[in-house]
């Protein structure tokens, strides 16, 4: 069996003996048991569960704001929020949603699934994946604790999703809310830049041999679309969010209007930013649901090429679109006309998708799992979503629709029907993968059918609610004006969403317990076509056992099947033939590594220090400086790691016995090529 | 605060993990050297954005000065423009020693790069205290915050090149740079690069175009 | 890019791993003084051009293309865009570009050019 090499590996001729205490004081953290070996993981697999776990907490927070808000609205003129709290339920909960839920959840799947896809070790930059996730959790947490700090509901974000400015200034947001807004997501930007970054370099650079761009499967390359979305939106809104901060911090004038300034400024950088977003949420289902209708169709993807060609222009598209929701701000009839057409044009490589979807269905033989409702759900979802959309691209129309619920159906349409539950699907197609079990589907179907009539039941009325003129971000409505029936539609179909999530919540565990009775799933539970399938399940931590090279797009898929002589598919092999059994021990993996989460704990004291005292800022300081120093010193691949409990080969001198003097690297790095070559194990036999 | 983050971490990593160069990658290229092109790109959406601010606010003085050839001192700016441009030069002479191996030249070129972008950094704070002398606050207008904002945030970057820098040259003392690790150096020069084009133009469009 | 990536990994290690090196002989020192040289000469002009009293029509055209012309040197030679491989161009002028439309439609929506 040949011996792995991979990018990830010890570089040769530098090995820094100070990497093994960082700071003189603490050891490596090593092993891969108990919660350090989740803390100061760097496996793309944790990083990946942790990233899903951490958004579910927020899901429940963001769902319990929802049932407040429909609480609120369920009768005319509802006394359960103030108009105040009212604010800042809503705007938390469209702040949360995006930013913490749905953007992670793909943040999830992007980590777990896209070295695994593209036959991978692990990501390009491990470490800076840890980053990325304990940076998130600090941001989310930041956030979220504007709830309660200085006073339950005192100082929490109250200015929308969209925070406009005049509105987002001192003089109208007397409360910290809006600080904690700006300063809260600049740091879950710095989440997603370094991930985006991180997931950019290993698509382009860490793919397995064979693996051209072309034989990615779609879910890879609608997140690499998406890598790139955040690469280039994410500085937009950074500027804004700046600008925002030094008004409130400092007294600039970037929003001030009393000196004249423009609030249309805001407007265009937030939308410059926010458009590229929404495709930001909707990608990765779209890729998600892209791999299960195959799976289920028993079919390959219709038109591949299509699929991957209309995922890059709708990425391109989507910059060109931002001014539609500032048809009613007075940017002039030549922008509206303008922009009115070049949002029309989007639909057209989306509606490429949604064809294609429907065609790979088309004539399939359809299972229709848990995971292929979801995915359906997705489709036909999404389609309404879209469509209504459209009606909005229509600047006449929109002047109409604009600030009223049929927004809000709209765009609940898109990121609920569209983003979330293609969500869902993945949990129920990749958990066996992740997890080892599958997912029960008696629950599971309870768990889609609750979702999707709850849904329709909230946000459908909410199209006809909103062509009524009912207002958006209003917090009461007086009786007689025929908003009574829908509303109360609306919020009992929200509690019907509750429980469809509850339910899931319950499969997790009740599946878990089954599991323990079932046989084991085996690599390819599911019969399905792209590299994740080709090792054991859970995943081990090194993934694959030997280096895979790839002949064909679905390569899986080949291996397990192939032609007659009258050109009937016909299965060649099992999928347990072909897969790994995840038993190789000789493989090395990059070492845990404490500074990602020291590092990301400087942000949240650099936050609060900004709006309430200077000091923190130092501790914070502080600790991202050290953080630093000690990422700097420290080797990403602790040499000793690789001793100690593995006796499963006889070379000990591995990499350690090549302290490498400046001037003699070229022959010491030839030394290490061969001393590689007869790879320590790592971790990966732990586990 | 971000973007000095993400630097460092883009630099840093750049000192530790030096994968693209023995193992393959499908591009040919290091991760490193990747990850710094992805970075750069996403960098001119961050400048573009501070820029048009900028530009939209150019007239919006209030009572206070405003941007013209009487209120900048051009020959001042143009001298430290020169000395930025210079410190590209040894930059590039930096890189272009440390693939040769030229330890000495290296070490040399590598401190006179962060001497030249600390001149420029001073040159920017005293040239701020005369603006607020002469009556440019932080709260002056909106035209005043938005040059201090652009001015600052790309000599914050600057900074941020010389921490790099000299991180760069320390670790040359130490002996740990080779030429097997002249990327390191190639990479923080593409940073610090990038920063000297994005003065280019904004030397152009605040100053020469008042 | 995608299918010279396919070669097989023949010669593991540090032989095949640097197909820049060579390229970046394209310059030598001199060269880059010699770039360096004409820069300083384009911001020397540019300083003078700025003191030369034209209509703006004129001014900041040719203002704006002595920069660009500044900006592709250090990016071409400095930066090694131009010995580098292509996807290095690609990422950095879709960043450019992408920056580029997006302000330039948002300042015309708010009509700055009259300024000028
Ligand atoms: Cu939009």
């Amino acid at each position: 069996m040949a011996i792995i090499e991979n990018p990830l590996e010890l570089e040769s001729g530098d090995v820094v003996r100070v990497a093994e205490r960082p700071l003189g004081v603490l050891t490596r953290p090593s092993g891969n048991t108990g919660w350090q070996s989740w803390l100061f993981t760097v496996d793309h697999k944790r990083i990946g569960i942790m990233y899903g776990a951490f958004a579910m907490f927020f899901f429940l927070i963001g769902g319990l704001e929802a049932l407040a808000i429909r609480l609120q609205l369920a009768v005319p003129n509802g006394k359960i929020l103030s108009p105040e709290t009212y604010n800042q339920v809503f705007t938390m909960h469209g702040v949360t949603m995006i930013f913490l839920v749905i953007m992670p959840l793909a943040a999830a799947f992007a980590n777990y699934l896209l070295p695994l896809q593209l036959g991978a070790r692990d990501v390009a930059f491990p470490r800076m994946n840890a980053l990325s996730l304990w940076v998130f959790l600090a941001g989310g947490i930041f956030l979220c604790s504007s709830l309660f700090i200085g006073g339950w509901f005192e100082n929490v974000p109250n200015g929308g999703w969209f925070n406009y400015a005049p509105n987002s200034g001192t003089l109208f947001s007397p409360t910290k809310g809006i600080d904690f807004y700006a300063i809260g997501l600049q740091i879950l930007g710095i989440a997603s830049l370094v991930s985006a970054i991180n997931l950019i370099v290993t698509t382009l650079n860490m793919r397995a041999e064979g693996m051209s761009l072309m034989r990615m499967p779609v879910l890879s390359w609608m997140l690499l679309v998406v890598q790139f979305l955040l690469l280039f939106a994410l500085p937009v809104i950074t500027v804004a969010l700046f600008l925002l901060m030094f008004d409130r911090l400092w007294g600039a004038n970037f929003f001030n209007v009393e000196m004249g300034a423009d609030p249309l400024l805001w407007q265009h950088l937030f939308w410059i930013f926010g458009h590229p977003e929404v495709y930001i949420l909707i990608l990765p289902s779209f890729g998600i649901i892209s791999e299960v209708i195959p799976v289920f169709s028993r079919k390959p993807i219709f038109g591949y090429s299509f699929m991957v060609g209309s995922g890059i222009a709708i990425g391109f598209l989507g910059w060109g679109v931002w001014a539609h929701h500032m048809f009613v701000s007075g940017i002039g009839p030549i922008s509206v006309a303008a922009f009115s057409v070049s949002t029309m044009m989007i639909a057209v490589p989306t509606g490429v998708k949604i064809l294609n979807w429907v065609a790979t269905m088309w004539g399939g033989r359809i299972q229709l799992t848990t995971a292929m409702l979801f995915a359906v759900g997705v489709v036909s979802m999404f389609t309404i979503g879209g469509l209504s959309g459209v009606t909005h691209a229509a600047s006449a129309a929109d002047t109409q629709q604009t600030d009223t619920y049929y927004i809000v159906a709209h765009f609940h349409y898109v990121i609920f029907g569209g983003a979330l539950l293609g969500i869902f699907s993945g949990f129920y197609f990749w958990w066996p993968k992740m997890f080892g079990y599958k997912l029960n589907e008696t629950w599971g179907k309870w768990n889609f059918w609750l979702q999707i009539v709850g849904f329709n039941l909230t946000f459908g009325p909410m199209h006809i609610l909103g062509l009524q003129g009912m207002s958006r971000r209003i917090d009461s409505y007086d009786p007689g004006y025929g908003f009574e029936l829908w509303n109360m539609v609306s919020s009992i179909g929200s509690f019907v969403i509750f429980a469809g999530v509850f339910i899931f919540l319950i499969n997790v565990f009740v599946s878990k317990r089954q599991a323990e009775h079932l046989p084991p799933v085996g690599p390819d539970p599911w019969d399905a076509r792209s590299l994740e399938w080709m090792t054991a399940s859970p995943t081990p931590e090194h993934n694959f056992d030997t280096e895979i090279v790839i002949d064909s797009l679905d390569h899986f898929w080949h291996q397990k099947y192939g032609y007659d002589d009258d050109g009937n598919v016909v299965r060649i092999a099992y999928a347990e033939d072909v897969a790994h059994d995840g038993s190789a021990t000789n493989v090395h993996l990059p070492s845990p590594s404490y500074w990602p989460i020291v590092l990301a704990s400087g942000f949240p004291f650099v936050g609060y220090g900004l709006i309430y005292n200077y000091w923190l800022c130092a501790i914070g300081g502080f600790l991202i400086v050290g953080a630093i120093f000690g990422w700097v010193f420290e080797h990403p691949d602790d040499p000793d790691a690789a001793h100690g409990h593995h006796d499963d080969h006889g070379d000990d001198d591995g990499h350690d016995g090549h302290e490498v003097d400046e001037g003699t690297t070229e022959n010491a790095e030839a030394d290490l090529v061969t001393a590689d070559s007869a790879t320590d194990a790592g971790e990966a036999s732990d586990g | 605060m971000a973007e000095a983050v993400l630097d460092h971490a883009d630099a840093h990593d750049a000192h530790d993990a030096h994968e693209g160069h023995v193992h393959k990658t499908n591009t040919g290229m290091s991760n490193n050297k990747l990850a710094m092109w992805v970075f750069l790109g996403s960098e001119c959406l961050l400048f573009g954005g501070l820029i048009s601010t900028y530009l939209l606010y150019r007239h919006n003085i209030q009572d206070g000065p405003g941007p013209s050839e009487e209120f900048f001192d051009i020959p001042f700016t143009s001298a430290s423009s020169f000395v930025l441009l210079m410190s590209s030069l040894t930059m590039v002479l930096a890189h272009s020693a440390a693939e040769r191996g030229d330890q000495k030249r290296l070490k040399i070129w590598l401190l006179s790069t962060a001497l030249l972008g600390s001149v420029f950094v001073s040159g920017q704070i005293y040239e701020f205290t005369v603006f607020v002398r002469e009556g440019l606050g932080w709260s002056t207008s909106p035209f005043s915050s938005a040059f201090y904002a652009l001015t600052g945030f790309h000599g914050v970057h600057v900074t941020i090149g010389i921490i790099m820098l000299l991180s760069t040259f320390i670790s040359t003392l130490r002996g740990r740079m080779h030429p097997g690790n002249a990327e390191t150096v190639e990479i923080v020069g593409l940073y610090w690069h990038f920063v000297d084009i994005v003065w280019v133009f904004i030397f152009t469009v605040i100053y020469l175009a008042a | 890019m995608s299918e010279e990536t396919l070669t097989a990994e023949t010669t593991k290690g540090v032989s095949g791993g640097r197909p820049t090196h060579d390229e970046h002989g394209h310059i030598t020192d001199f060269g880059y003084v010699k770039i360096f040289v004409i820069l300083a000469v384009i911001t020397a002009v540019e300083v003078v051009w700025s003191y030369v009293n034209v209509p703006s029509y004129v001014f900041i055209p040719i203002l704006f293309l002595m920069m660009l012309v500044k900006f592709y040197l250090v990016a071409a030679e400095f930066m090694h865009l131009k010995y580098d491989i292509k996807l290095f161009s690609m990422l950095f002028v879709t960043g450019l570009v992408l920056a580029g439309g997006v302000y330039l439609i948002f300042l015309s929506a708010s009509q700055i050019w009259q300024s000028f």
